[in-house]
C-alpha cells in the first residue's frame, strides 16, 4: 500500500516538475492522436455528408455497417495494419511499420467510423426545411451542404472531439504497429501498459492521470458543446 | 407575356393526387394570390414553382421556355425567385448572416451586401437586431427575418407561402405594407397563398381559388368575391347564404327560385330557364335589416325572426329565420338601434342584382 502511495506522490512530481520523459511522452500523445484525428476528419466530414446527402441503393445498410464499426477491437486493426506494412505485406516495402505514421494511421482507421456515423447522424439532425430553405434562397449543392454542416457544427465538432478521445486512448493498435519505442513511438498508452508490467509505477501513474484529466477535458468540452 | 406558365400540372404523394391538371398563367409583375382551405395544395403548387418539386405530370414554363431537368439549370432559373416558405426556419446565424446567405451564394460583393442588408432590415424594422442569433427571436420576427431574407435579393419573382398566417393584425398590416411596397418599387411578381380572403383581395390582381387540388376558378376579387362559380367557392369566399332551389320562371332575366322547404321565392338576375337546379348566393353585407312593416323598394322582402347575434369587432353577424336561414351583416350600431336580440322580428331585404345564381351539380 505504501509503495503505491509513493508512487503516486512521486507521480505528482513528476508532472508538477514538468519531467522531460513524461513531457515528451504526452506530447506524442496528443501529436499523433491530434494527426489522426485532423486527417480522419478531413476524410470523414466530405465523405459522411457526401452519404447523407445522396440516396442510393443500400445505403441504409451502409450506416448500419458504419455504426457497427463503432466498437471495432482497436487490436484487429493493429493487426491490419501490422499484417499490411509488415516486410512480407503488400505494403512493406514503405517501411512505416513500427514509425509514427503507421499509428496515425491506424488511428484513422480506428476512429473513421465514429467520425462518418457521427457525421451522418448530425447532419440527420438538421430539418429538411432549413434545406428547403437554403435551396429556395438560391444555394447550390455544395453551398448547401456547408450550410448545413455549419447548422450542425455543434455536434459535428462533438464528433470529431470523440474521435480524438478514442484515438489517444487506445493501447492495442499503437503497440502493435508502433512498438513502443522510446523517443519514437512511444504514447502514454503504450508506455503505461509497458512500465507498469516492468514495475515502474511513478512514470505510469504520472502518465495515467495526464490521460485522465484529457478524459475529463474532453468530457467538459463535449458537455458544454450539448448545453448550447 | 406570362412569365410563368402551367400546362396539365399533377402531383401526387405517393398514392395520394394532390394537384389535378392545374393550368395557370401568370404575367410579369401580376400579383397573383391562391386561396384555399387547408390542404387544398397551396404549398405544393408554390414548391413546383420554386422547382424544388418535379410534378408527377404537366409541363412548367419559366420565361416561356420549358423548365430543365438538370440541377445545375434549375438552379439558375431558381436563383431568379425567392420563396417565403409557410413555417419560417432561420439559421442558427447572427440576423445579419441570415439576410446576407442568398446574396453571399450569388457571389455578391462585400460592400454590397451590406448596404442591401442594412436598407431591408430597417425596412422590415429589425435594424438592432443584426448582431442577434436568429434562434433567439420570437416567431413574428423570425418571420420578418424570413421575408427580409427574400426581399433582399430582389427577385423576379417572389412566392410568399401564407405570409402573416400566425401573426397578430398589427404585424400582419406591417408585413403586407412591405410587401406592396417592394411589389410596386420593382414590378415584382408575387405569388402568394393565403387563407386571408381580405388579406389576397387587397393584395392581388388576380385570385384563384384552390379547392381539393383543382383550380376552381381564376378572376379578379368582386369575380370571386361576388359571382363565385360554384357552391364549393361560395362557401369558401364567405357568401354565407347559399340557398338551395329551383328556378320556376324566367321573365327577361329576372328570375324566380323557391328555396327550401316551404318553397319560398326569391327574386334573382340569371340566364337559367325555369326548371333549373341552383344555388342562391347572398353575401351576408348585402342584406338590409329594417323594423317590420318597412316600406322597400327591394324586390326580396322577408320577414322573420331573430336567432342568433354575434358580434365580430365593429359588425354584428345576425342569423334570421324567415322560412329559410339567412345570415345578414350589419354594423354594431344599428344593431343597437333596431335592438336586435334573439326573437325579436325584423325584416330583411336583398336587390335581385345582390343574388348571385349558380348552377348545382356541376364541378364537383
Ligand atoms: N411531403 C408530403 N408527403 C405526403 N403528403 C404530402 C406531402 N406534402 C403535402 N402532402 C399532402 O398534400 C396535401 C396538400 O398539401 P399542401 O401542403 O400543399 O396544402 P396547403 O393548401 O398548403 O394547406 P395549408 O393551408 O394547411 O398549408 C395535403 O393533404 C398534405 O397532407
Ligand atoms: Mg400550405
Amino acid at each position: 500500500m505504501t509503495e503505491i502511495w509513493d508512487g503516486l506522490i512521486k507521480a505528482i512530481e513528476l508532472i508538477i516538475s514538468l519531467d522531460p520523459e513524461v513531457m515528451e511522452i504526452a506530447g506524442r500523445s496528443l501529436r499523433i492522436s491530434g494527426t489522426a484525428c485532423l486527417l480522419a476528419s478531413l476524410i470523414c466530414l466530405p465523405l459522411g455528408s457526401l452519404i447523407h446527402f445522396h440516396q442510393f441503393r443500400g445505403k441504409r445498410v451502409l450506416i448500419n455497417i458504419i455504426q457497427a464499426l463503432f466498437s471495432l477491437p482497436s487490436v484487429i486493426i493493429g493487426l491490419f495494419v501490422f499484417v499490411l506494412f509488415s516486410r512480407a505485406g503488400p505494403l512493406g516495402e514503405l517501411g512505416i511499420l513500427f514509425t509514427p505514421i503507421a499509428m496515425i494511421i491506424g488511428q484513422m482507421i480506428l476512429i473513421t467510423p465514429i467520425l462518418l456515423g457521427l457525421t451522418i447522424s448530425a447532419l440527420s439532425g438538421v430539418a429538411k426545411e432549413i434545406v428547403d430553405t437554403a435551396t429556395s434562397l438560391g444555394a447550390s449543392d455544395f453551398q448547401i451542404t456547408l450550410l448545413v454542416l455549419r447548422e450542425a457544427r455543434y455536434a459535428v465538432v462533438a464528433a470529431v472531439i470523440l474521435g480524438f478521445g478514442r484515438a489517444i486512448s487506445e493501447v492495442g493498435c499503437a503497440l502493435m504497429v508502433g512498438g513502443n519505442l522510446k523517443g519514437f513511438t512511444r504514447v502514454m498508452t503504450t508506455a503505461i501498459s509497458l512500465e507498469t508490467s516492468k514495475g515502474e509505477l511513478e512514470l505510469s501513474l504520472a502518465l495515467g492521470i495526464i490521460l485522465l484529466l484529457l478524459a475529463l477535458i474532453v468530457n467538459i468540452a463535449l458537455y458544454r458543446l450539448q448545453q448550447r | 407575356m406570362s412569365l410563368i406558365e402551367l400546362v396539365g400540372l399533377s402531383h401526387r404523394y405517393g398514392s395520394r393526387e394532390v394537384l389535378k391538371g392545374l393550368n395557370l398563367s401568370i404575367g410579369k409583375g401580376e400579383v397573383f394570390a391562391v386561396i384555399g382551405p387547408t390542404g387544398a395544395g397551396k404549398t405544393t403548387l408554390l414548391r413546383i414553382i420554386d422547382l424544388l418539386e418535379v410534378p408527377s405530370a404537366g409541363e412548367v414554363y419559366f420565361d416561356g421556355k420549358r423548365v430543365p431537368g438538370s440541377r445545375k439549370q434549375r438552379l439558375e432559373i431558381r436563383r431568379r425567385m425567392s420563396f417565403v416558405h409557410q413555417k419560417p426556419q432561420v439559421f442558427n446565424l447572427s440576423v445579419y448572416d441570415n439576410v446576407a446567405c442568398g446574396l453571399r451564394w450569388r457571389g455578391e460583393e462585400k460592400h454590397r451586401i451590406a448596404e442591401k442588408v442594412d436598407l431591408i432590415l430597417k425596412m422590415v424594422g429589425l435594424e438592432g437586431y443584426k448582431n442577434r442569433n436568429a434562434r433567439t427571436l420570437s416567431g413574428g420576427e423570425a418571420q420578418r427575418v424570413a421575408l427580409a431574407r427574400s426581399l433582399v435579393l430582389e427577385p423576379e419573382v417572389l412566392l410568399l407561402d401564407e405570409p402573416t398566417a400566425n401573426l397578430d393584425p398589427v404585424s400582419s398590416a406591417k408585413i403586407e405594407q412591405v410587401i406592396s411596397y417592394v411589389a410596386r418599387q420593382h414590378n415584382t411578381t408575387m405569388i402568394m397563398s393565403t387563407h386571408d380572403m381580405s388579406q389576397g383581395r387587397q393584395l392581388a390582381d388576380r385570385i384563384g381559388v384552390l379547392i381539393d387540388g383543382r383550380l376552381v376558378q381564376t378572376g379578379n376579387a368582386d369575380d370571386i368575391f361576388y359571382s363565385p362559380k360554384n357552391e364549393e367557392v361560395a362557401n369558401f369566399v364567405g357568401v354565407e347564404n347559399v340557398l338551395e332551389g329551383v328556378i320556376i320562371t324566367n321573365s327577361d332575366g329576372i328570375v324566380t327560385v323557391k328555396i327550401g322547404p316551404h318553397r319560398i321565392g326569391i327574386q334573382a338576375v340569371s340566364n337559367y330557364p325555369a326548371g333549373k337546379e341552383v344555388y342562391a348566393c347572398i353575401r351576408p353585407e348585402d342584406i338590409t335589416l329594417a323594423p317590420i312593416f318597412h316600406r322597400s323598394s327591394a324586390r326580396n322582402y322577408f320577414q322573420g325572426k331573430v336567432t342568433r347575434v354575434t358580434t365580430l369587432g365593429p359588425l354584428s353577424r345576425v342569423e334570421i329565420d324567415c322560412g329559410f336561414r339567412l345570415v345578414a351583416l350589419v354594423t354594431k350600431i344599428s344593431a343597437e338601434e333596431l335592438n336586435l336580440q334573439e326573437g325579436k322580428e325584423v325584416c330583411a331585404t336583398f336587390k335581385a342584382t345582390g343574388v348571385h345564381i349558380i348552377e348545382r351539380g356541376v364541378n364537383q
